[in-house]
């Protein structure tokens, strides 16, 4: 049995983080290229949902547990759903899309990979002043005291950027009824029928 | 990802399996191929025999509260009914609607049913064993975990191209994310009496009795636990906020397309989150593995020590069945209000999100805030740290306040259980004779004389 | 020449960076060839995931203990930003729905208005 296991590759922690963090980076990196091309919008969403969760993943490798944890709450599970309803309410048929011109896809993709280029070179000619990965457990409770410590002010400033864009939003998406509606509903309905429909 | 924590974590003590299997801590590659052994065995099994047991129990349940018997002739008292199920569902056709997003479609139950599987990695079964317990973020993982199979369930209803079914979906993730609210607040509130996600660290700190279970704590928790209950009931999508499969309404909501063994993962993705929920409130609220008098903190404690390794894999043994006896309990309570109550409508269900519970949970918040800023609380591990039962010595420590509120509550508590308990058994009893016949009658052989006929 | 010195074995900084780039691209490349609103901000969303990586992969690979104890300023940036990120696709998806409501239509094309 040890004999066996003696001619497999060697497993070192360094090995197994390694091998976790392709699978991520690829699951979030191919969704991320699938986002771009898909055509059908459920379907980019559906990319959108797995280059999400391939992040939270990368975040658990990178010891931000809890920052994971709320990147699927918030993020997958509610940024998404948002936008999916988006996509319910505003499309004609599970089968709908648009074309963009074969000209502005050329000029973008060329943009594209020039972007990509020059960042790659730029990321591996930069030396960083990075040292190896702690091995040690971020406790949850000291970002606890950093969010309501150092960081007070734009944590109490963000809950009221919250509050302020929950009734915007609210407000925005009530919308207004169309012009030629208007008038043949008022004289048979009562102001609470008019007001639902 | 939660294996790898435990592995980069160097210079660990080696855990209860790794010393009663392998006598020390094996390298790296057995653990590894160990770990996912036993996903796929002990955990899909279990999981799989948990959904098969609640879906006959759900039987059961409906057919006692509706005067009747539920299933009875497959197995002794009907429990083999889902193998029966499940092998019928297995052999059906495979049916993919014509003009469905084919893709989506197939993917959707597999999206539905991963995130429950995937939150039972985390429940505490027993103090040895968790699959991770280092995972500091236990609780809110479960949670943040569960959100995601909101897409499954979504996606499930866009992509079978029917009406009737995205009005479902569309229904279920309007309620399901409104409800993570509540949910995630008043898990907030008892995470605030405990002071640590992690569940392991939970289960240890409510070894000590039934008072010093946290849902005990203050009661501000005791009034988080059943709002809680209700939140998870809607997440759940249970009854009597079951509108997304509301059967008598829209056939079977966002899984009507669905047959055989596709539907069958929406089913057991139902009954696996139900487990789930009922063992977040068993592990957060009720003690977890714990019974009711201290005594696993208490020989937990003893035999750590000791090194008694058999010992403490037969405690482990005991408490992983008291925490599965109790998520059942609260299953058996989601069961029976589900054939109890009526449906409200979807308006009302948001009413009630968004009116009612966001503001009690709000309220329930800021009252426990205050409660643990004015009483002193006992911290620490039972049994560890100080002796539970001594009671002059919590008043000699100066923690009268907290130790007043947690008898008063656990007896309030014990109270209402035996109350509920003993008008279960009674309803059950005096039931009896008002159910319908088990054998076939009697073939009439002659006209009964009262019998009016044409003449 | 430039590969040389990253190795595939251990995971480096310049791995996350590299795939923040990735991501980065693709949100660009999406916000720049949907024609589809809600598309547009499924890329924003993509850039502001790859800004995310970035910030919480700095934070892990930088020096461990500030002044006060661990230093952990790249994973709380990294809420504040998935924070205003819900926030802001929120308030998209309100005005989308005004024109959808408006032009029937949820393609930006359509958008013309404000033209000549």
């Amino acid at each position: 049995m040890n004999a066996i296991f003696a001619q497999l590759p060697e497993v070192t922690p360094d090995n197994v983080s390694a091998a976790l963090f392709y699978l991520f980076a690829i699951m979030s990196g191919a969704s991320a290229i699938g986002v771009a091309i898909s055509r059908n919008i459920v379907r980019t969403a559906v990319c959108l949902l797995f280059t999400l969760v391939g992040v939270a993943g990368l975040y658990f490798l990178l010891h931000a547990e809890f920052l994971a944890a709320v990147q699927l709450v918030v993020y997958a599970g509610g940024t998404l759903i948002l936008i999916i309803f988006g996509v319910m309410l505003t499309s004609k048929s599970p089968f709908s899309r648009f074309e963009p011109k074969l000209a502005e896809v050329i000029i973008a993709v060329s943009i594209a990979s020039i972007l990509l280029f020059a960042l790659f070179i730029g990321i591996a000619r930069t030396t960083f002043a990075s040292n190896p990965i702690e091995t040690g457990i971020y406790p949850v409770d000291r970002l606890g005291q950093v969010l309501l410590g150092d960081y007070l002010i734009p944590f109490e400033v963000v809950s009221v950027l919250l509050l302020v864009v929950m009734i915007g939003a609210a407000y925005l998406a009530k919308g207004r009824k169309r012009e030629e509606d208007e008038t043949s509903k008022t004289t048979t309905m009562s102001r609470r029928a008019r007001e639902w429909s | 990802m939660a294996m790898t924590m435990s592995i980069l974590a160097q210079a660990d003590q080696p855990t209860l399996f790794q010393r009663l299997v392998f006598d020390g801590t094996p390298s790296l590659l057995v653990q590894l191929i160990y770990g996912f052994a036993l996903c796929a065995t002990v955990f899909l099994g279990g999981v799989s025999l948990i959904a098969m047991f609640s879906i006959w129990w759900e039987r059961k349940v409906a057919g006692h509260i509706q005067s009747r018997l539920g299933p009875n002739r497959v197995g002794p008292i009907g429990l083999l009914q889902s193998l029966a199920d499940g092998a019928k569902l297995i052999l059906k056709e495979d049916l993919v609607p014509k003009d469905a997003d084919k893709l989506l479609f197939r993917l959707a139950p597999y999206l539905a049913f991963a995130p429950a599987f995937a939150a039972f990695l985390a429940l505490p079964f027993g103090p040895d064993f968790t699959f991770e317990p280092r995972l500091s973020v236990g609780v809110f993982w479960i949670l943040a975990i569960l959100s995601v199979e909101i897409m499954g369930v979504i996606l499930a209803g866009w992509a079978s191209n029917n009406k009737w079914s995205v009005y479902g979906a569309m229904r279920e993730a309007c309620q399901m994310v409104s409800y993570e609210i509540p949910l995630g607040i008043s898990i907030i509130v008892g995470i605030m009496a405990a002071g640590t996600l992690n569940l392991v660290q939970l289960g240890h700190m409510q070894g000590g009795g039934i008072h010093t279970w946290l849902i005990y704590r203050n009661p501000f928790v005791f009034l988080a636990f059943f709002s809680y209950f209700v939140a998870s009931l809607a997440s759940n999508k249970r009854a009597p906020f079951d509108l997304p499969e509301s059967e008598s309404e829209l056939v079977a909501g966002f899984h009507t397309e669905y047959s055989g063994l596709r539907f069958s993962f929406f089913f057991f993705a139902e009954y696996a989150a139900m487990f789930v929920v009922g063992g977040i409130q068993a592990a957060l609220f009720l003690g977890g593995w714990n019974d009711p008098f201290g005594l696993i903190g208490y020989f937990y404690r003893e035999w750590t020590i000791a090194e008694n390794w058999m010992g403490l894999f037969v405690l482990n043994v005991i408490g992983a069945g008291i925490f599965v006896i109790k998520a059942m309990g609260i299953i058996f309570v989601q069961m029976w209000l589900r054939w109890t109550l009526p449906r409200p409508r979807i308006d009302q269900v948001l009413y009630a999100c968004v009116k009612v519970l966001l503001p009690m949970s709000c309220v329930l918040l800021l009252g426990a805030a205050v409660w643990q800023w004015l009483i002193i609380e006992r911290a620490g591990i039972p049994w560890r740290d100080y002796n539970p039962w001594n009671f002059a010595e919590w008043v000699r420590a100066g923690l009268t306040g907290t130790l007043v509120t947690q008898v008063i509550l656990s007896l309030v508590g014990i109270a209402g259980f035996t109350a509920t308990v003993m008008w279960v058994l009674y309803a059950a009893a005096s039931g009896r004779n008002i159910k319908q016949r088990l054998t076939d009658p009697d073939p009439i052989v002659q006209v009964p004389a009262n019998l009016a006929t044409a003449k | 020449m430039m590969l040389a010195e990253i190795s595939f074995g251990v995971i480096g900084l310049q791995h996350y960076l590299f795939l923040g780039a990735v991501l980065f691209v693709s949100g660009l490349l999406t916000i720049l060839v949907k024609r589809n609103a809600i598309g547009i901000l499924m890329g924003v969303e993509l850039i502001l995931n790859a800004a995310n990586v970035n910030l919480v992969a700095f934070n892990a690979f930088s020096h461990g203990s500030g002044a006060g104890g661990l230093r952990l300023d790249g994973q709380v940036f990294a809420i504040f930003v998935i924070v205003l990120a819900a926030a802001e696709a929120a308030v998209a998806l309100a005005i989308f729905l005004n024109f959808y409501n408006n032009f029937s239509t949820i393609d930006v094309e359509r958008a013309q208005n404000l033209k000549g």
